[in-house]
């Protein structure tokens, strides 16, 4: 067989995200966009990539054309590839189901038939919803070395946050000795991070039972792991101690943005050894103006910018117009600011128009709250948008 | 009409020698983060050309690496896409066997066999320095519709107070037919056509003067090889209304980069619709402005770290500028860098420079301070 592969990557990114409301009406989750040229999905996809796992099969189900298109034949991750490389598996017709995708697990379950072209010992989970930078292959050599017959990425996350994750209880050997999908009373701090890497004879077995299950979720947190567990199988938990942040709601979009910030970013993107891959369109370099102030920002490829932008993260083509004032806020592709217009804390998504003077959000020490404009939205010259004010407001 | 396209990347390599001791003209840094040949490439493909060749020379590893399988500008092909051609150095019995070519005319000899095996019906010839945004599908419409054997796109430029080396003029009657050409001008005065070197051959009539100027003894492409034609042929010209710039020198590299500060410049090149210039994709990271930095009047490509003062200048990727530092009328090429409280004035800083705290270096608009690749100062 040509195709065999040692690992195979299986990326969830059928997630709709609905707690980012209005930036994820058009796009599932994974094609978000972040950090002034990326997606989130960018991040799972070059880890793989730098991690020298070629094979990957990208699960899509909510709002599809944007990621399908925007994944196209991998070519940005280097994963367009003779053998194996990016395969998109959207959910199909059997000929005795016609299911959706139901859960996480029944996912994989669809899509076994794919995995076996490879002939792969070990199967990768991830999804397609975090922003980190982390090396599968430690990863997977931890697996191989601990004999284990499944391996989940542990973080440590802070105690009064760690009943919003999956926690797991681990032993000396970092064995998982319990797991609990977000418990009211966390019994430790070690967050899973929703990777996971299976052997796959094994996986197979609980995927099998577990669609055979009418009363399961069909989910890998509330039932694939459980069951591993409860039938003793050998389970290991993976230290990450990286940068990881879930940014699955406006703020948290926010904060992993300004992130990037400051001297000394606490999170970079400038590691030439592990480089973020992103799909790129041919623009000219940013052109800043004479009436330009520019502080404590990142800004990329066909920016014009004119006014003053502080602590802001603008993606290609925005312009900012003289006199316009941008500060504490991400801008996506293609949106315009015009002269003497003040947006201040927001998040504007791609495509949108502040016409000249008008006033969006509010400062962000006066606790009014995030502002956010949707895709394509337009504010007439000289309105408000007040502080914490959502367009169009889908909460 | 289809076509093929044929790209020369050293056939100027002598008008900048600084810069291209270590590269083709071909792969010489442009506008913060293209080189030259990503403009003949990408009229090309915006224009529906899919099959083109780079004539080569010498030095042309760094071309390689920028083109690399060509899918940057979407030529990684099964049938055509892009092609280097290598000096073809022993491939006609005549005097100048075994040595490289030296002339546009010979070029082309040497890449008979690439021509002759196009199944297209015309050929595309440009110059790698031809700086603009043309759409070539206009050119080979009227190519077609007139019939010619050869239209060579010209631009009207003023001659006299800039020299124009390498190009010729070309006369042309009323309606566009050329008479005559005159390659040394640097007598004349006034506005005149010159050719940008940018032109669309019918393949049968270019093999045809191909092998006249070789039974001839030819070796000068405008004045023996086509003024022979000339009775015969039916030659065109395509007057260029766009921008056009093109590289002759130190200082007119330094004030054609120093243009791209004009937005009317940026949008002729740049902001085209459905023609954009492609170039090789770096991923780099988005620029990164801190607390001290001061920008005016710049191009700044992504990759960068700014905390210091960026004024009338051009910075390429991955440049970065420190604290304290003030550069002006600079262009700083790829990874080149500056330590701390460094002043720059019309300086040309080539790859991976590096310029250490409080040096302070100026040169002058008419001959800008070149700093050669990878130099510590």
């Amino acid at each position: 067989m040509f195709k065999k592969k040692e690992c195979v990557a299986m990326l969830l990114a059928g997630g709709q995200g609905s707690r980012l409301y209005a930036l994820t009406q058009q796009v599932a989750k994974p094609a978000v966009p972040f950090g002034g040229k990326y997606r989130i999905i960018d991040f799972p996809l070059s880890n793989c990539t730098n991690s020298g796992i070629d094979t990957v099969g990208v699960l899509t189900q909510y709002q599809p054309l944007v990621l399908n298109d925007y994944i196209g034949n991998g070519l940005p991750w280097d994963l367009d590839r003779a053998f194996g490389g990016i395969k998109i598996l959207p959910p199909y017709q059997g000929q005795h189901s016609r299911d959706w995708y139901k859960g996480t697990a029944h996912a994989i379950y669809q899509n076994m038939r794919f995995i076996d072209q490879f002939d792969p010992e070990y199967v990768l989970v991830l999804s397609g919803d975090h922003i980190y930078k982390m090396d599968y292959s430690k990863m997977l050599r931890f697996h191989k070395n601990r004999a284990a017959d499944c391996t989940i990425a542990v973080i440590d996350v802070p105690i009064e946050e760690a009943s919003r994750f999956g926690i797991m209880t681990i032993d000396w050997e970092q064995r998982i000795t319990n797991f609990a999908e977000k418990p009211r009373e966390p019994e430790s701090t070690k967050a899973s991070m929703g990777i996971y890497i299976f052997n796959r004879k094994k996986l197979y077995e609980y995927l099998i039972a577990d669609a055979k299950d009418p009363a399961s979720d069909n989910d890998f947190g509330k039932n694939i792991i459980p069951a591993m567990l409860a039938a003793g199988e050998k389970m290991m938990a993976f230290q990450f101690d990286g940068y990881w942040k879930d940014v699955g709601t406006i703020a948290s979009l926010w904060e992993a943005n300004m992130d990037l910030l400051g001297q000394r970013p606490v999170f970079s993107l400038e590691d030439d050894n592990w480089r973020i891959f992103t799909r790129h369109d041919p623009l000219p370099p940013q052109f800043i103006g004479d009436s330009a102030k520019i502080k404590n920002s990142i800004i990329t490829e066909g920016c014009e910018i004119g006014g003053t932008v502080e602590n802001s993260v603008l993606f290609p083509s925005v312009r900012v117009m003289p006199g316009a004032v941008v500060r504490d806020t991400v801008v996506m592709d293609g949106t315009v600011i015009e002269e003497d217009a003040h947006v201040q804390y927001a998040i504007l998504d791609g495509n949108v128009h502040i016409g000249a003077g008008a006033s969006i959000g509010g400062d962000r020490s006066e606790g009014g709250g995030l502002a956010v404009i949707g895709e394509g939205i337009t504010i007439g010259a000289g309105q408000t948008v007040e502080a914490g004010i959502m367009l169009p407001d889908l909460r | 009409m289809t076509a093929a396209g044929l790209i020369f990347s050293n056939i100027h390599d002598q008008s900048i020698p600084e810069m291209t001791a270590t590269r083709t003209m071909a792969s010489l840094p442009f506008g913060g983060r293209y080189r030259l040949v990503d403009f003949a490439l990408s009229n090309m493909v915006n224009s529906g050309i899919t099959k083109v060749g780079i004539v080569t020379h010498n030095n042309y590893r760094s071309l390689m690496d920028h083109i690399g399988t060509g899918k940057d500008w979407d030529l990684a092909r099964r049938s055509g896409g892009v092609t280097l051609l290598p000096p073809f150095v022993t491939a006609y019995e005549n005097p100048r066997a075994g040595k490289l070519y030296t002339t546009r005319l010979e070029a082309l000899m040497g890449v008979m066999e690439f021509i002759k095996h196009c199944g297209e019906g015309a050929i595309v010839l440009s110059d790698c320095d031809a700086i603009c945004n043309i759409d070539l599908s206009a050119v080979l419409r009227a190519h077609e519709e007139e019939g010619a054997d050869l239209t060579i796109v010209t631009k009207e430029m003023q001659l006299g107070k800039t020299e124009i080396r390498g190009n010729a003029i070309v006369y042309a009657d009323e309606e566009g037919n050329a008479t005559e050409f005159v390659e040394h001008t640097r007598l004349l005065r006034g506005e005149y056509d010159v050719s940008t070197n940018i032109m669309v051959f019918s393949k049968s009539f270019l093999i045809t003067i191909l092998l006249d100027a070789l039974s001839h003894g030819y070796t000068a492409f405008y004045q023996q090889a086509l003024a022979y034609a000339m009775g015969s042929a039916r030659i065109r010209i395509f007057r260029h209304d766009g921008y056009y710039a093109k590289i002759d020198s130190l200082s007119h590299y330094f004030h054609a980069n120093i243009a791209l500060l004009r937005s009317q410049t940026r949008d002729a090149l740049f902001n085209v619709r459905e023609r954009p210039i492609y170039t090789k994709v770096r991923n780099s990271p988005p620029t990164r402005y801190g607390e001290s930095a001061v920008v005016a009047n710049a191009l700044i490509a992504d990759g960068c770290r700014i905390e210091g003062t960026v004024v009338n200048s051009i910075l390429f990727r991955g440049v970065q500028v420190r604290r304290g530092t003030v550069i002006k009328n600079s262009i700083l090429l790829q990874d080149s860098g500056t330590g701390e409280n460094v002043t720059l004035n019309c300086v040309i800083a080539d790859k991976n420079v590096m310029i250490r705290d409080a040096r302070t270096l100026s040169g002058h608009q008419s001959l800008p301070f070149y700093i050669g690749k990878g130099k510590m100062i």
